[in-house]
Parts: C-alpha cells; structure tokens; sequence
C-alpha cells in the first residue's frame, strides 16, 4: 500500500444557497480544492463524487460525468465515479479515491461531494432521507431520521442515564464552535435553555438537537506522497488509517440501539492500520446528525467509556478548549450538513486543522485527527484517520 | 395639476373569526408555540356568502359613504385577488354595477398573488395623472385558500380595502410610487387546483425578504428620505414574523409598523393585507404623517408607495364608515367544523 496525502481542499459555504445551481457547487468546490493543491486537469487520474440522492432532490443522476463536465474536464475524458452509502457517501467516496492511489492504480485523484437539499420541501426532504433507513420495515411504517435517533436516545438515558441537557450541551459546543466557521449554516451561539425549549421533532430530540437541512459542496485532492511535493509546498496531510463497516439496515436488527457497531468496527480497522489508538487522536469530526448520535460516536469511537458520552459533554473533554476537540468546524449541527457532502467536508477540516489553517478555530498544535462518517442509523460507517506531515 | 393620490377608502373584513389553538387542536399541533411562531391569535373565516366580490363592494361602498363623490365620476375599477369568484367573468363589473359607477367605465380584475390591490392603486394614480380618468377605484381583497392541514391554514384569511384615487380633496398624496420584480416562484396555484402550493423556506429570504427590503430601499433612495422620516410603515404581513423582521432589517421602529400590523388579529387577508394595514393607518393619521407602504406579491414582486397625509384628513368623514380595528374587534367565534363548512373543506354528493 503506498501512502497518500490530502494536498488540496475546498468547499463552499453551506446553508440555503438559493441562487447557486447543484452543478455550480460542485464546481466552485472542486475548483477551489484544485487551486489549493496546485495540480493541473491533465495530472488527475479519477474522480469520486459523494452523493446521496441528487435524483430526488434536484432530478439529476449520472453525477459522475456531470461533475468532471461541471469542473471543465470533459475533453479530458477523466474517469469519474459516483459513490453513494447514505450520509457516508462523501466519506465513501474519500476512502475509494484513496484506496484507487494507495493501490498503485492512480496518483492524483479529486474527491467531492455534494448535495443541494433545499430545492425540495421539508417533508420531501424528510422522506429521500427517509430512504437511508429500511423501507420494508422502518420507512414504509412511517419512522423517519428523528424517530429513529430519538429511539436511540431514549434507549441510552434509560441505560446510562444521559440526559436531555447533556444532549443540548452538545448542540450549545457545536454552535459555539460554528461561530467561528465563515461557511457554517448557522454561526450563531445556543443556550442550553433554548435548546432545552426548541420546538419537539420527536421526542425527546427538539428542533435544535437535529441537524438541519443544507446546501453545498466539498471536494479534496489525494495524490501519492511520493509526486505530492511536485505539485505543493504546503504542508502534507497523511491519511494513515481508513476503515469502513456496515450493519443491519433497520436499527431494531442491531445488537444494541445505542451503539453503533459499524464505527466500532470501522474505528478498530483505522485504528490498526495505523497503528493510533484512541487516546493518539487529538481532535475529531463526528458525524453529529442528532445530539445523540455524537454521544454514541466518542464512545463508540473509544475516545469515553461506553455510557459515559453524556458525561464527557458535562466534563467538557469535547469542547474547542477541552482535551479531545470534537466538531471544531461545528459539526452537522451547526456547520451544516448537505448530506453527501458531510464525509468530504469533514476530512477538509482535518486536513486545514493539521495544515495549521484553519482560522480562528486553528486548535494549538494538532497532530493526528479523526473523521467519522455515517450512514443511516449507522449501517454504514467510514473512518480516516490522518497526520499532518 | 394637482397632487394626486387618495381620496376614500374603505375597508372589510367578515365577522367570524378561528383562533390558530382551534386549527392546531385538529390536526394535532401546538397551537400555542404555532400562535407565537407566526404572531398570529386568530384569522377571519369568511361566512358562506362571502367572497372577494362581495367583500369589494362592501369596502367600496364604505369609501363611497366617507365621501360626496358620484360613482358615476368614477372611471377605472381595478379588483386586485386571487380569489376572483369567476375564473371568466370579471368581479370588477360585479363591483361597478353595485355601486352604480357603470357604464362610463373601464374594469379589468388583477392578479398579483398578494399585490394585485397595490397594482390596481398605481394604475388608478397614472390614469388620473394622466387625466384619462377623475377617479379610480383600486381595491385589494380576498378569500385566500389554503389545504386542510397545510402551515397556511393559520394565517390565509379573508378581507380587503378599497380606495379612490383622485386628484381633488386628496387626504393622501400619492408622492411616488416603485415597483421591484423579478421572476421568483415561491407560491403558485395551478389553474383549477383548489389550493396554492409553496415553497416552503424559499418563500423568504430569497423571496418576501428579498423585494420587500429591495423595493423599500429603491424607494427611499429615489426620494431621498429614510426609516425615521416616516411616521408609520406598512409591510406585506403573510404572518406578523416576516414585517417585524424585513422592518428590523430596513431600520424601522416596533411603534412604526404597529398600526398598520393587522395580521395577528386578522390573518392575512392577501391581496388585502397590504391595503388594509393602509386603511387602519389612514384611520389615525394626521395631516403631515408620511407613510411607506411595501406590498409584496408572490412570483414575485413588491409595490412602493411614499405617501403624505395632507391637511383634508381632518375634515374628511372617518366616522361615515366603520374603521379597520372597528371591524377587527367585531367579530364572532367558530369552531373548526363549522369553518370546514362554510370554507368548502367538506366532500358530500
């Protein structure tokens, strides 16, 4: 396996993006990533796209060669794939292109993901998310994303005893952390009294528990470390570990509701590869879809003892100043979440935290961070784990 | 010539009322938080023999009685709805035939989603600046539709106002008016379908939001005044958020839109609620006020008007007609089964 670095990034601003085109976001992104990297259209070998249903929300498959055509590489004729797995399709997406190079197969690949949300209604949006879950024995019965994650929660306070502030103080660490983010939907402080008495979506999540509904895009370029300094002198961001899992597609098959196996077993597999545990991680992006959903992930993740996620949010062990940053981009609480966008967005911001660049939000020296990706209740995971070089 | 701008006006608003608790209760909802979200206590429900048609005679005859005018002097009807009775056959004749202003007359119905009565108002000043008309009478009404269940069954209501457009004894010039348009399909309603469609989110930021604050700021910059040079304002108000909202971001007071903000009691009555936050206004107003009015209509666009109340208010016949919050506070409950009645809600053959 050879090794392979992020050597660009790029992303657009995300929230309700009326006036940008699904193909313009794309573009905007990927064009961004490729000026950060400093490579040039003949030197790409592939393309991935993360996706995960721009048929439904905007009536457009066949994204692959839409978004090579969208960046100006049609004449290129450049291999260029879409990958979808729900939630995680950006994140999918990021362990094929690194798989593609880490193989030998390819040096220079550009992943994106994208997703345009909000050309749709609310309920429209409920309903193609809806289809991440099991249609024959979750969706079909009614059960949407918010039902299933409130089961969730209501399963971990009965069995740990979290509670519904300790699942607030997570959004509240988001958001604070959004404020300093120029392309978050909401930069915007939260209370955990507005939390607390956010309208109910399902009990006992509220409005400002669940992730909202996003535009936008975010693309990367990998490249082999060996031909990464013929094309930048900026620092080098190693992927060291990539792991990928799947599970039951309806949550009542699960052995347990409030852990999600998939990054259990994807965690390990990064883990192993490369050679981190745990405690090595100086920071994460957890896919925070709900409140509860990233309790369960700095378990699941080992960064807490099982049960002890909404401790670790009173302790503030997660917050931008406690000693395992979470979400320093805001999470999908606040950052926003165009859903296959999340997996590529999230390794943009590993990448500028242990690039040094990242801003306002720039953590103190981080050396190796995590990104979790989910999909569905947690059918499909995916997990990079990189190291600035 | 001499300033032209209005003459008379009228209002109407039907009787019964729901209260937002009393939809909500049905499908289950809570009334409270939806009551607070929107700024909306209750909505008029029209009985079931009212419709834009009736609603526009009542308003313009209750223009009629605050003033001498002959109706027979009255050259242009323009009924701004999108609730016209007839899908062919215009309310306007209807309306000119009431109130004895035909044959000498020309009338044509409006549709603008919620600014076809402001249109009609800037067609009646150019008729009667131009001197093809003495007056004009613009009304603005509706009996707004929304599906069973649907976010807009809280706030679509019915009512409207009309007013006179003329150039002598004008109790409000009409300084300047400007328009702000764009293409923008927020809110539609197909033909033949019974209910509008909309789209959602959309229909703010990039639509109210959007040509209300554009068209405010053209028309104070073409003017050259600015927020506190008014003493009340009037926004198109869908639901009492979005005005207190557009009104924060162009620089105006809570007290500066207060008395033209009737949606919370009323509901949004459409093509109406524009004119009829004018009339309430035009109801307290005294000889030197200056006010802006912002319509907005979806698909989309929004009508400015910069407007001076002059020194004929005070001798001019308010009392001859039941004022805006007269009418407001006369009104009658009903319970969601009876408003399923009287709205055509229920299927029976």
């Amino acid at each position: 396996m050879r090794d392979v670095a992020v050597i660009g990034v790029g992303i657009t601003k995300f929230g309700e993006l009326w006036n940008k085109s699904f193909r313009q976001l794309t573009a905007e992104a990927g064009s961004k990533a490729i000026l950060d990297s400093g490579v040039d259209g003949k030197d790409i070998d592939a393309m991935y796209v993360g996706s995960m249903s721009s048929g439904r929300f905007v009536g457009q498959e066949h994204i692959g060669a839409l978004v090579a055509d969208a960046s100006g590489f049609s004449h290129l004729h450049i291999p260029s794939t879409r990958v979808e797995g729900a939630c995680a399709s950006g994140g999918l997406a990021i362990r094929q292109g690194y798989l593609s190079i880490a193989s030998g197969m390819n040096d220079v690949v550009i992943v994106g993901g994208i997703e345009k949300m909000n050309d749709v209604g609310g309920t429209s949006a409920t309903e193609t998310l809806a289809t991440a879950a099991d249609q024959e024995w979750e969706s079909f019965f009614g059960v949407t994303f918010p039902g299933l994650y409130a089961m969730m929660a209501k399963r971990h306070m009965y069995e740990f005893g979290t509670t519904k502030e300790q699942l607030a103080k997570v959004a509240v660490k988001n958001h604070a952390n959004g404020v300093k983010n120029p392309n978050a939907q909401y930069q915007m402080e939260i209370t955990v009294d507005k939390a607390l008495n956010a309208s109910p979506v399902a009990d006992p999540l509220g409005l400002l528990d669940c992730s909202p509904v996003t535009d936008g895009a975010a693309a990367v370029v990998l490249c082999s470390v060996e031909k990464a300094k013929e094309f930048t002198q900026k620092p080098l961001v190693k992927i060291i570990g990539s792991g990928q899992a799947s599970d039951t597609l309806s949550l009542h098959g699960r052995r347990s509701i409030t852990t999600l196996d998939a990054t259990v077993h994807a965690a390990n597999m990064a883990y192993k590869q490369s050679n981190k545990s745990p405690s090595d991680i100086d920071f994460a992006e957890v896919h925070d879809c709900f409140t509860i959903a990233e309790i369960c992930a700095i378990e699941d993740l080992g960064f807490v003892e099982k049960g002890k996620g909404g401790y670790a949010v009173d302790q503030n062990i997660t917050t931008f100043d406690g000693s395992k940053p979470v979400n320093t981009s805001g999470g999908l609480k606040s950052k926003g979440h165009p859903v296959g966008a999340t997996g590529v967005a999230q390794i943009v911001e590993v990448a500028q935290q242990l690039r040094g660049d990242a801003g306002n939000r720039q953590l103190s020296n981080p050396h190796v961070g995590l990104a979790h990706n989910v999909g569905g209740s947690g059918a499909t995971c995916v997990i990079h784990i990189m190291e600035g070089m | 010539m001499n300033d032209v701008g209005i003459v008379s006006y009228g209002g109407s608003i039907p009787q019964m009322r729901i209260k937002a608790k009393e939809i909500a209760k049905v499908w289950g909802k809570d009334g409270e938080r939806i009551s607070k979200g929107l700024g909306i206590i209750e909505k008029s429900v029209p009985s079931i023999d009212q419709d834009t048609a009736t609603i526009s005679v009542e308003a313009a005859r209750a223009a009629l009685k605050r003033s001498t005018i002959n109706p027979q002097d009255i050259g242009a009807i323009y009924i701004g709805s999108e609730s016209h009775p007839y899908a062919v056959k215009p309310t306007g004749t209807i309306v000119g035939e009431a109130i004895g202003a035909t044959p000498d007359l020309m009338v044509a119905d409006y549709e603008f989603a919620c600014k076809a009565g402001t249109a009609g108002i800037q067609n009646c000043t150019a008729l009667v600046k131009a001197e093809f008309i003495k007056y004009g009478l613009a009304v603005g009404a509706d009996t707004s539709q929304a599906a069973p269940g649907d976010a807009l069954e809280y706030s679509a209501a019915a009512g409207g106002a009309a007013f006179i457009i003329g150039s002598e004894n004008v109790i409000a010039n009409i300084n300047k008016t400007y328009s702000f348009t764009t293409d923008t399909p927020d809110f539609w309603r197909r033909a033949e379908r019974k209910y509008p469609k909309h789209g959602g989110r959309f229909t703010g930021e990039p639509a109210y939001f959007r040509h209300v604050t554009s068209c405010a700021k053209k028309l104070m910059e073409i003017v050259g005044t600015k927020p506190d040079d008014y003493d009340y304002a009037i926004f198109h108000q869908p639901n009492a958020k979005f005005p207190r909202a557009a009104a924060r971001l162009l620089g105006f007071t809570p007290e500066q839109i207060k008395d033209g903000l009737i949606v919370p009691y009323i509901g949004n009555t459409y093509s109406g609620a524009s004119c009829v936050g004018l009339a309430a206004v035009l109801d307290v107003a005294k000889p030197g006020d200056r006010i802006i009015v912002i319509s907005y209509g979806s698909g989309a666009g929004s009508d400015g008007f910069d407007i001076t109340v002059t020194d004929n208010i005070n001798s001019f016949k308010r009392s001859n007609a039941q004022t805006i919050m007269e009418m407001v506070n006369d009104k009658t409950y009903i319970d969601y089964g009876k408003y399923a009645k009287d709205t055509d809600l229920l299927i029976w053959e």
